[in-house]
């Protein structure tokens, strides 16, 4: 993403997001960024409060979100929206979606689950104890029976009601003929009631309701923490989604301009597009001559001249004069639209893979119950009467549950995805780490990824200080991309007063009596520049020779280091480049990429992409722009950085959030870290059940036996999880 | 006999409460912004 559609991101009119009530109060969600602390919230919420007419104002800094209720027509939105940036802040129209909503109430059930199951975990275990406490046998049966009775009906109802997640991924799995580790945690749940409202009838010795209740708490609270984590990720990938909405003007037939939704916008609709708007749909220019942007859409980096009758794509950034234009598709059939189903239809193929929590479970799910039926049946044949088979069976089932694995990947996972969350690293969900921790090959993208993807002036040294205070003076005026660039090569400052800036061409002001003109090589009367790669800008000051200013889009610092410690990991690296191949070769060459493949549409990256998976290579894509989100979703594992197009973000499985590209390796190494202990894990539960299912064959497994066993595999596990946090 | 019933009895009840409690904060939306709960102790009153 250039610099360009981050400023159009601020011009966005906010009016077509405000929801009304029948009773005239407005409402409006605003997606705000640089909250951090109380004094941020306190001014926020003051600030909005003291417009006329606002009921409330309330700021969510977890979801950095600021809700606004007004009375319909005492203030506007955009109003709302200014006060907040006046205060020093960015405010971004936010669509409450649907999707957002839903992990909210995914949360709030998971963790009633986890009261439930917590509260009759706790209070069945002081039950229970007192019946193992009975060694000597010294309890009255009446006495145990009733102790029994008291946590079966504690257990019961918690136990289906916290069981409940399980349950239903169980019955999800099973529907689409795979049993995950969700089926035999189902399984040890219910035959542990099962068996213990038996026992309980009969009047035994050995009910499991302690069992049966703190199975689900110990794996809610991993199941907890996994949805928690990805939350996170989710609110972060749609705040970017928030910035980058995008409205338009449309030209009315009675000429009368108005803006429109995207989504609104028909085939045939006239537009007008100004200096730093973005192309909502696909379209035909009707009038005007201007420059657009196209690296959203290509990666070319350079701006690129368009006039009328010629087609525009949307995505494309208009950078000089106004444009007319007809819009010719509708959003959902715009060339964005087909790359996001291009985006579908990787996902689809990525939603193969299996994970190793399934690997495991496909291995687990039919040992474990084959040999609860041998036992079963062996019991039978041996000649023991059918109660004591079936209770040796169950109890079989109950101590393998997988407590130990259901938790050793997501304990893992949740401590390598937030030791890289403090490393600038996102990670959007565990399968991710797996599938990074498996990656062989390195395809960088080169515009906006391996480079800044803005230009940044490279000839300071051959101006004149004054010449460059002087030249920013004016460019500070203007959101060209160049003048951004100038701006900031020059530092802070002030700006001409009375610049005048002629879209596409450049500015003009009047300083001390001279006039003083930046802008394109026409505008100042210069020479054409000599050197293809670069783009310029010219400053001539009255009747003076101009001066050249070359801008061009450089090499991140740490590029190189970058490449070098992803080939120290036995990695190989590649660049993949929609730009031009003079500009690609140079790029490759600083960054020390040998491999480098140039002028490569999406579709091209994206056949590139499945070549390499037909060969075999199991490829890490980091990419940014729209043309790369194609790729990064046919890719094996993904990253994007934090100033990526929206489709890439929510294509990449990563999100990079600092400016630097060091964490790439470190991620590399943790994921391979985190398989290691996962390995550990599964070793570690294959032992405990080694030991385990001799015990219940030959009917030693007494519920306490069952209970310490438990607990104990689920904390050996989450301690060697622990060991990965501690590295590095 | 009766005083184990009575503090059994007791003691479920106590800890049913405590979940219906729980129920009642998770509905009434206070776990959904726990940082900003955080730091909103630091915010003055306003003055009069």
């Amino acid at each position: 993403m250039t610099a360009a559609t981050f400023t159009q991101a601020l011009d966005i009119d906010p009016a077509p997001f405000v929801r009304r009530d029948a009773r005239g109060v407005s409402r409006l969600e605003l997606a705000v960024k640089g909250m951090r602390c109380a004094g941020c919230m306190a001014k926020i919420e003051r600030g909005v409060a003291a417009l006329p007419g606002v009921e409330d104002a309330h700021v969510n800094l977890s979801t950095a979100k600021l809700s606004v209720r007004w009375s319909e027509g005492r203030t506007t939105a955009s109003a709302i929206v200014a006060r907040v940036n006046e205060l020093g802040f960015q405010a971004f129209p936010y669509d409450p979606n649907s999707l957002i909503r839903h992990d909210e109430e995914e949360g709030r059930f998971l963790l009633r689950c986890l009261a439930v199951a917590g509260f009759a975990a706790s209070n069945v275990m002081f039950l229970s104890i007192s019946i193992w406490s009975d060694l000597d046998g010294e309890m009255g049966e009446g006495t145990r029976a009733l102790l029994h009775w008291i946590s079966g009906l504690i257990a019961v109802p918690a136990a289906l009601y916290a069981g409940r997640p399980f349950f239903r991924s169980a019955l999800t799995s099973l529907a689409a003929g795979r049993a995950n580790m969700d089926v035999p945690i189902t399984l040890g749940i219910l035959l542990a009631l099962g068996l213990s409202i038996v026992e309980a009838l009969q009047g035994g010795r050995h009910a499991y309701f302690d069992a049966a209740v703190s199975l689900p708490f110990l794996l809610l609270i991993g199941r907890y923490l996994d949805h928690l984590l990805r939350r996170k990720a989710r609110t972060t990938a749609l705040d970017l989604a928030a910035m980058q909405t995008v409205t338009a003007t449309r030209i009315g037939a009675d000429g009368r301009t108005a803006p429109v939704a995207a989504r609104d916008i028909a085939p045939g609709d006239r537009l007008l597009l100004a200096a730093g708007d973005r192309t909502p749909v696909d379209v035909l220019v009707e009038a005007g001559e201007s420059e657009v942007d196209v690296s959203l859409v290509t990666g070319e980096s350079a701006p690129v001249p368009i006039k009328g009758g010629e087609v525009l794509c949307a995505g494309s950034i208009v950078l000089g004069q106004p444009l007319t234009v007809r819009a010719t598709a509708l959003v959902q059939d715009s060339l964005v639209a087909e790359m996001a189903r291009m985006l579908e239809a990787g996902q689809q193929s990525r939603g193969r893979y299996v994970r190793w929590a399934d690997r495991a479970a496909a291995l687990y799910v039919p040992t474990v119950h084959g040999l609860a039926l041998a036992v079963l049946v062996g019991g039978l044949i041996a000649g023991q009467d059918i109660g004591i088979a079936l209770t040796n069976a169950i109890a079989l089932l109950i101590i393998t549950c997988p407590c130990a694995l259901g938790l050793a990947v997501p304990a893992v996972q949740i401590v390598a995805t937030s030791r890289l969350f403090r490393a600038g690293l996102l990670v959007k969900s565990g399968d991710a780490l797996e599938r990074l921790a498996e990656a062989d090959t390195v395809v960088f993208d080169k515009t906006g990824t391996l480079t800044f993807g803005r230009p940044v002036l490279t000839n300071p040294g051959e101006i004149a200080a004054s010449d460059l205070a002087l030249a920013a003076s004016l460019a500070r005026a203007s959101k060209h991309p160049l003048s951004r660039a100038l701006a900031v090569a020059a530092g802070p400052g002030g700006v001409s007063e009375g610049t005048q800036e002629t879209p596409g061409e450049g500015l003009e002001a009047r300083v001390v009596g001279v006039v003083v003109r930046l802008g394109r090589a026409e505008w100042v009367g210069a020479a054409h520049a000599p050197n293809s790669n670069a783009s310029h800008l010219w400053l001539r000051k009255d009747t003076q020779a101009p001066i050249r200013f070359d801008f061009e889009d450089r090499l991140r610092p740490d590029a190189a280091e970058a490449v070098v410690a992803l080939h120290a990991l036995g990695l190989n690296v590649e660049m993949l480049s929609g730009d031009r191949v003079a500009p690609a070769q140079l790029i490759a060459g600083q960054a020390g990429i040998a491999e480098w493949h140039a002028a490569n549409d999406p579709k091209q990256k994206a056949e590139y992409m499945e070549r390499l998976r037909v060969q075999g290579r199991r490829v890490l894509m980091i990419g940014d722009g729209l043309n790369d989100a194609a790729a990064l979703a046919l890719a094996h594992v993904s990253m994007s950085p934090a100033t990526a197009a929206h489709a890439s973000q929510s294509a990449a499985d990563i999100v990079i959030q600092s400016e630097t590209l060091a964490p790439i390796a470190e991620a590399v190494a943790a994921a391979r870290a985190a398989r290691r202990l996962v390995f550990q894990n599964f070793a570690f539960a294959a032992v405990y059940n080694a030991f385990a299912l001799p015990l219940a064959a030959f009917g030693q497994v007494t519920p306490l036996i069952a209970a310490v066993a438990m607990s104990a595999s689920s904390l050996i596990v989450m301690l060697n999880a622990l060991r990965l946090s501690r590295r590095g | 006999m009766d005083a184990f019933l009575v503090l059994t009895v007791a003691a479920i009840a106590l800890g049913a409460l405590g979940v219906a409690l729980f129920f009642w904060t998770l509905k009434s939306g206070q776990y959904d912004d726990l940082d900003g709960a955080a730091e909103r102790i630091l915010i003055d009153d306003e003055q009069d």
